[in-house]
């Protein structure tokens, strides 16, 4: 390969990790967005003082619009096909979230889920090239 | 099957596809994104964005019926829809790792909804 496309190469896998970091961050938030979500839908009255007053529920929503506009900028460089199955971690955390926050019943199947999800994202990333 | 689930069924999967489209807008208007903050005005990423609030009020609606056994694994038929997009849309390449990287995902979502229960 020549020192060229050597340095092209090196260029395209760096974007592609931040690429892949933005997503595992956007998934951070659009966790923490549905618990905001769950917490808020707890005390939802359907009207509209209610709705705009609702602090976790409009926390929420503010964090789901960061959080596209973090997919925006990472789908700007990376692959659709690459990224969009990774934004799946967001089960990984919203299920350790709820064990921790909303105290629900960690089990078997939730545990060996999230493994799963884990690993298919890092063999999503392992890739060398494109 | 219970019409309930069904109707809830219905409408995760109609979310998911949805969902999938707002992916491919949401590429399509990314691309067009430049140092000029007013680039982020373009129908491509409003319709994506449109297409995303409307796909989760399907899916709020869908999974309101309980049974997340069998509606998270609908839900993730999303990310199979949006591989096929993006090989029409977009010519990206289906790799292996891609392929089993997404196995693992979907298995793993199958069983978090399985734990959900």
């Amino acid at each position: 390969m020549s020192a060229i496309a050597a340095s092209h190469a090196r260029e395209a896998a760096a974007e592609r990790r931040q690429a892949i970091l933005l997503v595992c961050f956007c998934t951070i938030s659009g966790a923490a967005a549905q618990i905001l979500g769950k917490v808020g839908m707890t005390h939802f009255a359907p009207n509209l003082v209610a709705i705009v007053t609702n602090a976790p529920l409009m926390g929420g929503y503010a964090l789901y619009g960061f959080n596209t506009l973090l997919m925006v900028l990472a789908l700007r460089k990376g692959e659709l096909s690459l990224l969009y199955p990774i934004v799946a971690l967001t089960y990984v955390w919203v299920t350790l979230l709820s064990y921790t926050l909303l105290r629900e019943p960690p089990n078997l199947f939730k545990n060996s889920g999230i493994a799963l999800i884990v690993i298919g994202v890092a063999v999503l990333g392992s890739g060398g090239k494109k | 099957m219970t019409p309930v689930l069904l109707r809830s069924m219905l409408l995760v999967l109609t979310a998911s596809v949805i969902g999938s489209f707002g992916a491919v807008f949401l590429k399509f208007g990314a691309a067009r994104i430049n140092r000029n903050p007013l680039s982020f005005l373009n129908w491509q990423l409003a319709l994506g964005v449109a297409l995303y609030l409307g796909s989760s009020v399907f899916y709020f609606l869908g999974i309101r019926g309980g049974q997340l056994s069998i509606l998270y694994p609908l839900v993730s038929l999303g990310y199979i829809w949006t591989l096929i997009w993006a090989r029409i849309f977009f010519q990206e390449s289906l790799t292996r790792r891609k392929c089993m990287g997404l196995a693992l995902i979907l298995a793993g979502v199958v069983l978090v909804g399985l734990g959900a229960n």
